[in-house]
Formats: structure tokens, sequence, C-alpha cells
């Protein structure tokens, strides 16, 4: 993109963007200024620096179904099965959390096609309480695999999360082996499950289906772990090692297959779906 | 000599004058026989009464009580035999988790389980029952030949969680309890899985993905510690107790909610005042739950084991 592009583009988006701050967005990693709408056109990828930025289910989706997809609704589970209530009351929390988002929960699923492969692709919202799992992520990560076995086709999933939902208590692990029976079904079925780890996946997630996938695909300096690194650094009393626990450092130890550009994702997934997927999909 | 918890110092004090009482009535001709039998029954009353209502957080203390039986003590009380296996094959031998074949009154099983070991040398050597990759990978062997061989799988379960540290997170902590979770799932056989002190989150899933899940009567089993959770939500471990009794931990709710099928009574004041008996109760509770899934082909204990997870929480 040149200069003029960027600034005749900069105008169009005036009427959105009412105030100067809204034009910039500062990186976190690098600090600079980015234009806002640069920044947009390269996929929340910073211009200066390439740190990828968290990104919206929604946005994920177009990113990488080709047009015309399906999104499933966000299936209804118990709401707050315990009661839950520490500083405020969970409801209170779910509340606030909705309020800011376009969606119910933090796990949205969407069935259509990479590049003409029939593909569903579930994606975690760091956005909506740290895309933590709790029954409504773990019930629409079921779901979206049901529908990848009724379909034939393959289950991607776009992991982020904290951690386990903990006002759920017990429920929220439990979405662990609940999970996993789905991840097997796929297995059975002999359909591709392909993970990729995306800013931050620790905790339950990543102790779970998001480290059993056939392919495992990390997004450059994405988080990924199992334990917090206070809790390791409380632990150990030690100075962690440098890029500890990152996409590149997963990759090193053969944890993950590849670290992947956000610009190439789309076309990564299409090439492992030409080796994996089933020769008849419905 | 028993190392008392905070709430039980009444039922400690009273058993201080007891034994005091008996010491000073040694040679002496004074009968205080009477005074010993009514102070005896109020300390037996009291010790009643007190784990009658024992709240989440003093659960909590008691399943991590420091002289609570462990799975070696488990194994010596309630198998006749014990082959331990070890070794993932790839690294090398994690002793905080445990396993071997075993036999339960003529049943021959795959047991497997975490040690927290029960002195400072023990504690070290188990590494306080805090699994690493190489130990869940070794439960996924066990696991594997298990199913190969048709020995039904038994677990204790008892560790505050997965180990925490930069090794394990390099050999891959999460992939470990991820793969260890599926090989539950996918056995051929039956798995009866018991909590029998602390259930800490992942590193307990792991070895209790199983079809049948008991649950001692004074075990927590949660998603994370109460500290945990109340340094997180409350930004301060000290609202622990807190934690405790907003996460629903201990075995009366969780067999509320579902998530357990099986409450293991233990004596009363606990399983570390009376392991024989703990023991006794726990095997009796696991020879009962294997007989009854004896008669089950493979695909109906995967069956039953797949629908017990996909129905909670749905
Ligand atoms: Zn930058």
């Amino acid at each position: 993109m040149n200069w003029f592009t960027r600034v005749r583009n900069s105008i169009t988006s005036l009427s959105k963007r009412s105030t100067e701050k809204d034009l910039w967005v500062k990186c976190p990693s690098c600090q600079q200024m980015v234009f806002a709408q640069e920044y947009e056109d390269n996929s929340y990828v910073c211009p200066r620096c390439g740190h990828h930025g968290r990104i919206g289910a929604d946005e994920r989706l177009r990113q990488l179904l080709d047009e015309g997809f399906d999104v499933l609704p966000i299936p209804d589970v118990k709401e707050d099965p315990l009661k839950f209530r520490d500083t405020s009351k969970y409801t209170d929390r779910l509340k606030k959390a909705r309020a800011k988002s376009p969606h119910k929960d933090a796990f949205l699923v969407g069935s259509g096609a990479i590049e003409g492969k029939p593909a569903v692709v579930g994606v975690q919202d760091f956005g909506f309480m740290g895309g933590s799992m709790g029954m409504a992520v773990g019930t629409a990560f079921c779901q979206g695999a049901e529908r990848a076995l009724t379909r034939h086709c393959p289950y991607i999933v776009v992991t982020a999360a904290g951690g386990a939902r903990m006002q759920e208590g017990i429920l929220s692990l439990m979405q662990m082996p609940k999970a996993t029976v789905m991840t097997r079904r796929l297995k059975e079925a002999k359909l591709p499950y392909i993970v990729v780890l995306t800013d931050p996946t620790t905790g339950g997630v990543t102790a779970s289906y998001a480290m059993l996938g056939d392919v495992h695909i990390a997004e450059p300096g994405a988080l990924i772990g199992f334990a917090g690194q206070r809790v390791i650094q409380d632990t150990i009393r030690e100075q962690l090692p440098d890029g500890f626990q990152r996409a590149e450092y997963l990759h090193k130890h053969g944890m993950v297959d590849m670290v992947v550009h956000r610009h190439d994702l789309k076309d990564t997934l299409a090439t492992l779906l030409d080796y994996l997927a089933p020769a008849k999909a419905a | 000599m028993i190392s008392y918890l905070e709430f039980e110092k009444p039922v400690a004090e009273l058993e201080q004058r007891i034994a005091e009482l008996r010491s000073a009535a040694e040679g002496d001709d004074v009968d205080i026989s009477n005074e010993l039998q009514r102070l005896e029954l109020k300390s037996a009353n009291l010790l009643a009464s007190t784990y009658q209502s024992l709240t989440p957080w003093q659960k909590t203390q008691v399943a991590r009580h420091p002289s609570r039986p462990h799975f070696r003590d488990y194994v010596e009380q309630i198998f006749e035999e014990f082959v331990p296996l070890g070794g993932d094959r790839t690294y090398g031998d994690d002793e905080a988790i445990l396993g071997g074949f075993a036999k339960l009154d003529g049943r021959k099983v795959v047991l497997i389980g975490h040690e927290k070991g029960n002195d400072t040398a023990s504690r070290i050597r188990h590494n306080f029952g805090m699994g690493k990759p190489e130990g869940y990978r070794k439960a996924i062997r066990l696991m594997e030949l298990a199913g190969r061989f048709g020995l039904p799988v038994v677990t204790l379960v008892d560790t505050s969680g997965a180990f925490p540290g930069v090794e394990a997170e390099e050999r891959g902590q999460a992939e470990a309890i991820a793969r260890s979770t599926e090989a539950c799932l996918a056995l051929p056989v039956p798995m009866v899985a018991a909590i029998v002190g602390e259930g800490g989150s992942g590193g307990a899933v792991a070895l209790a993905s199983a079809e049948r899940v008991l649950m001692m009567e004074h075990a927590v089993y949660s998603v994370i510690s109460p500290e945990g959770c109340a340094s997180i939500l409350w930004r301060t471990a000290e609202k622990a107790p807190d934690a405790a009794e907003a996460m629903k931990v201990t075995a009366q709710d969780l067999a509320e909610l579902g998530v357990i099928d099986r409450i293991v009574p233990e004596p009363v004041g606990g399983a570390h005042r009376d392991p024989r008996a703990a023991s006794a109760s726990l095997g009796n509770a696991i020879g009962e739950e294997l007989d009854q899934l004896a008669g089950y082909a493979p695909h109906e204990l995967k069956r039953l084991r797949e629908e017990r997870f996909l129905a909670l929480a749905g």
C-alpha cells in the first residue's frame, strides 16, 4: 500500500473515526503509533514490528473462511450454575462482558469453506472474559465438532484463553474431558482436526483440545503454555529463559509444527486440507 | 503423635487433658476412670460433630493433612500385590505418578496414582505429588498396556496440580495432560478413579476421566486451588476460604452437581486418624465398582464414559 492510498483510506474512514485519537493505535509491542486503517488493512498485524494483535471471533472467521459462511448460534447452557460470587456476581460479570461483545460467550463457530474446501472453524475470543473456558465454550466447541462430523469435513479451532472460567468451578474443568470426547470422535471418523494457537493460549485449554490437533500452527509471538509464568517463577525462583512459552519457543521444543504469519494462515490451512481433507465432503 | 489442624484445637485440648490425666493416674490409687470416660466421650462427640460440619476450606486442609494416607499407604493396605512399573520410555521415570499391576481381592488391575510422600525426603523424591510430563506419559503407557491386556484401570488421584516448571513446559506438560485424558477416554476396559486427597485441576483430570469417579468424604476437587482462585478474583490469597466456598470443591457438592458418582466414607476425624479403616472403606468401594463394570463390553464402557462427560454441563 502506498502513501496515497493510505491517505485516501483514512479520508473515507474519517466519518467513522470522529476523533484524532481513533485515527491512531499504539502497538503494544513496539509502542509506535500506527494508522488505525493501516493496522486494520494489515489484518491487525503491526506494520512496523510484525506484532500480531488480538482479534475478535468475527474478524477471524472473515479472515479464514470464504465469503458466505454460516455462523452457528452460540448454544444455551445453564447460566451461573454455582451462583458464584467473588467481589462481584458472576452474572454481573457476564452482563458486562456481553455489553462489550457482539456474542454471548467466548467461542464462535463458522461453517463454510477455506479456498473452496469445506471446513468448520471454531474461534475462541480472548475479548470475552479472557476467552475463558466454561460450559458455553466447551459446548460450542463440541457443536463445531458435531457440525464437522455431520458435514464430514475438517475441524479447525483457533484457540485463545487465559484458562478456565473459574466462576463455573469444577464444571469448567469438566470441559477438558468433554472436548476431548469430540476430538476423539473426529479422529475415529478420520477427519482432520487442526489447531491454530493464538495469543494467549494457557491453562486447561492448552492441556486439552489445544494440544490434541493433527497439526499445530501457532501465530508469531503467541504466548502458549500450561502454567502461568508468575506461578512458575514463584515455584522455581529463577529467571525464566528468553522467549519462554512463546510460539517460536514451542516450535523449537517440538510442541507446534509451524509458526505462521497471519497473512499466510488461510493459505497454509488450505495447503494442509489438500493433504488431509477426506475425498468426499458433504 | 497427631498433628492437629487449626480448627481441631478444642479437640486437641480435650485429648491432651485425657492424656495428662492418664499419665498422672499411673501408679496412683485415685480412681479416675469415671472422669476419663466422661472426657473421652466428650472428645469423641466433639470430633464427630466437628467433622460433620466441616467448611469447604476446612476440608481442603483435611485433604492436605500431612498424615493423610497417600498412594503407597493405600497400596499396602488395600492391594494384596503390587508390581510397580516405571518410565515413559522417552525421558525418565517420574515418581510423582506411580503405577503398576495390582491385585484387589483377587481382581487384577493396573493401578496408577499420585504419590505426595510422607516425610521431607520422600516428599522431595515424589515432588509433592506434582506430576511432570514423563509421569503423565508413563500413565498413558500403562493405560494402553491395560487396554491391550484387558486389565481394568484404577487410579488414585491426589495432587495439588501438575508441576509448574520451565522444564515441564519445555517437555510438553500441556500435551502430556491432554493425551493422558484422551488415553482414559479411549480405554476399552473398566476405569474407576478415586479422588483420595486433592484433585487439583488438569493434573487430576488427566487421571480421572473415568466412567466411575469416587471421592473420599473429605477430599476436594477443583479447577484451581482456593488460594489461586482467591488471588486472581479477590486479588488476595487470604480470601481462599471464600474461594473454596464459592467454587464448590467438596465431595458433597460435587455429588450434587453430578461430577462424581460416589462418596467413600472416612473414619470419624478423617482418614489420617485411622488409615486402616479409611483404606478398608476405599478398597470396598473400588471393588464394588469394578464388579459392577465387569459385565460391560468395551464399546459400552467407552460410550458410558463419553456420555458421562458430554452430559456434564451441556
Ligand atoms: Zn509494533
